[in-house]
């Protein structure tokens, strides 16, 4: 090859590669803008409305009666943790279906977010716990399904996996039916919190508790997720190309503790981890993307926190409740795409 | 032969669970060469090629490479110089083909996978030589057959590695697309000098194409070397249990082989024994 030939065979590559890369950009900055929309939307309106300059002033310190109160101690905290649990749903669970190569092996489907709330509807009913000690053993919880469904469901790539997670939510489901009709009806409302995902109980402790476990999961995906590129293509080829075998599960271990703490701190908001992935996907071309499925997630959450608090009527209705009710059909056009088949992550 | 070939096995046993899939097998692979590993299904021919790709562990011996047991080695060194094609790699939702060729970089790249000048040439040289550089852009879901299996060649030649493996790479292809194919891989042997082991299904292509050829018998070698040495009716009737004429082919003069069957008798030149044991079926 002459040299003219190779500036000239290198120019077909580089121009190959801008049309994706300028279609990921795009979606990552369309849904950038949307989060912060959606942010503003939940900080600066709602029962009490604020206007931008004010929300400055406020964060800047200046006192408003009860503006400043409601702003710093409840809006605020509330509208952070709905983006930080939004991110960790929208990428646990676009790890789980691209690691497991299936758009239903999501961790709500798969048992996880169950193992969260069973372990903290036992620590509140059966060891009267309350405060951190449950949200510890939400993630205990989410961390021991994961392993039990590894061993008994065998390794990362089969369907066995999902069906293991799917029998063990069915469990999990009953064991957590089955405490509640035993329990006071003072306990069962503590416990509901943890089965329907709410972001009402937001506060800066929360938030600064989920930032550390960020600041530490967020370097080790980003190093990590990179073996996705090659697990994609079979568990063969990706030996072939140097993936040790442990890198999907370190993965995939990753994402099980973004998605515990993101239960741990706001109960399961159901089946964002399910749609954020696919969601993200149909807008980048049908190609995975982890960082567009958590700022789905943080748009996800946001949205439906703000329809459920103040579009619905006289009362409050969770979060969760709402994505959850989302799920069912998003499912049913997941099904009708034909996006459960062959190589669907 | 080279008496230190740089891929090798020393007594390697591969099985599942109880069952001995490969059986204590030596083989040398040629450097530089294009071996051929031949036998009827289930004879373990895949399962030594798995193994050697260290994607299946050895029960007992060992799959040398470079004179190091492979599955020792770091995995990420060993896919900078022994590559694998598996038969069904999976083509991952909305992948163009630039981007599947430029994932054959992953053992040359950092951490954090960042796409160098180099990366770059690679993927150039791999597109061309494969004649899919005006498909870069194309979405390999698109993709007619024979032209996705090159796209997977293209892969494999961006990891640039001096070893490659490929397990059945012309399943599916129609018959000018399997010769397009061991005609693409033969040019890489010869201008690169790649050593190239592959399974084939195909007797007669195989013959063709192979300067070394192994034919195999309940994972265990029945005779190897030359396609002219190997390919006799006395070892094609022991390793597929099948009566055949071989025949010199008449393009490459490699063997040919023409099967026998139960509802044709040979014209001419059958050994009598043979004949009389059709006819009577």
């Amino acid at each position: 090859m002459t040299v003219t030939d190779l500036v000239r065979d290198v120019a077909v590559v580089r121009r190959a590669r801008r049309a994706p890369r300028r279609r990921y950009a795009l979606v990552l900055a369309g849904l950038t803008g949307l989060a912060i929309a959606a942010f503003a939307v939940n900080v600066l309106l709602g029962d009490y409305t604020y206007t931008v300059p004010d929300f400055f002033r406020i964060l800047a310190g200046e006192e408003i009666p009860v503006a400043s109160y409601l702003l710093m101690e409840s809006k605020l905290p509330r509208a952070v943790l709905g983006v930080l649990v939004g991110l960790c749903f929208g990428a646990g669970g676009a790890i789980f279906q691209a690691t497991l190569r299936n758009p239903l092996a999501s961790p709500d489907v798969v048992g996880v977010t169950w193992g969260a709330s069973a372990a903290a509807v036992f620590a509140v009913l059966v060891l009267g716990l309350r405060g951190t000690p449950v949200s510890l053993a939400a993630v205990l919880g989410a961390v021991a399904v994961a392993l039990l469904i590894r061993s008994v469901g065998g390794a990362v790539g089969g369907h066995r996996l999902i069906l293991v997670g799917v029998a063990l939510t069915a469990a999990l489901a009953s064991l957590v039916q089955y405490l509640l009709s035993r329990a006071s009806i003072w306990d069962v409302q503590v416990a509901l919190q943890w089965l329907a995902g709410s972001l009402h109980a937001a506060d800066w402790a929360t938030v600064r508790a989920l930032v550390l476990a960020l600041l530490v999961l967020v370097p080790l995906l980003a190093v990590r997720a990179r073996s996705l590129r090659t697990t994609q293509l079979g568990d063969d080829l990706a030996t072939a190309l140097g993936t040790r075998r442990r890198d999907p599960e370190l993965l995939l271990l990753v994402a099980v503790l973004l998605v515990a703490f993101a239960v741990a701190a706001s109960g399961p908001i159901a089946f964002v981890a399910f749609m954020a992935g696919p969601t993200a996907r149909a807008l980048n071309g049908g190609r995975t993307t982890i960082v567009g499925a958590a700022l789905v997630g943080v748009v996800l959450v946001l949205a439906a926190d703000f329809v459920g608090h103040y579009l619905i009527g006289d009362i409050t209705v969770p979060v969760g409740v709402l994505t959850g009710a989302g799920g069912a059909p998003f499912l049913l056009w997941l099904l009708a795409r034909g996006a459960t088949g062959r190589n669907p992550a | 032969m080279n008496p230190n070939p740089r891929l090798a096995t020393d007594a390697v046993t591969i099985g599942y669970g109880d069952r001995v899939v490969v059986d204590a097998l030596d083989l040398a692979v040629p450097d530089g060469r294009i071996t051929v590993i031949v036998g009827a299904n289930a004879c373990g021919k895949s399962t030594l090629l798995r193994g050697m790709a260290r994607l299946l562990r050895p029960s007992s011996g060992a799959v040398l490479l470079d004179g190091e047991a492979v599955h020792t080695r770091p995995t990420r060194e060993v896919a900078r110089v022994l590559g694998l094609l598996p038969q069904h790699p999976i083509t991952p939702d909305g992948v163009t083909v630039v981007d599947l060729v430029g994932r054959g970089r992953h053992p040359h790249q950092g951490l954090l996978g960042r796409w160098s000048a180099e990366d770059e040439r690679a993927v150039a040289d791999a597109l061309v030589r494969t004649g899919t550089a005006d498909l870069a852009d194309r979405l390999v879901d698109e993709l007619s057959g024979g032209q996705r299996q090159r796209v997977w060649v293209a892969m494999a030649l961006a990891q640039g590695t001096d070893l490659l493996l490929l397990d059945e790479p012309t399943t599916y292809l129609d018959v000018a697309h399997q010769v397009e194919m061991l005609d693409l891989l033969t040019d890489l042997n010869r201008r690169s000098g790649t050593t190239i082991v592959m399974v084939l299904h195909d007797l007669n292509l195989a013959s063709r194409y192979a300067d070394h050829l192994v034919a195999m018998k309940a994972g265990r070698i029945v005779a190897e070397g030359a396609p002219a040495d190997v390919v006799t009716e006395h070892v094609i009737g022991e390793v597929f249990d099948l009566d055949c004429q071989v025949i010199p082919d008449p393009v490459a003069g490699s063997p040919l082989v023409v099967p026998v069957g139960r509802h044709h008798a040979p014209l001419t030149s059958a050994p009598p024994d043979r004949a009389r044991k059709v006819v009577s079926l």
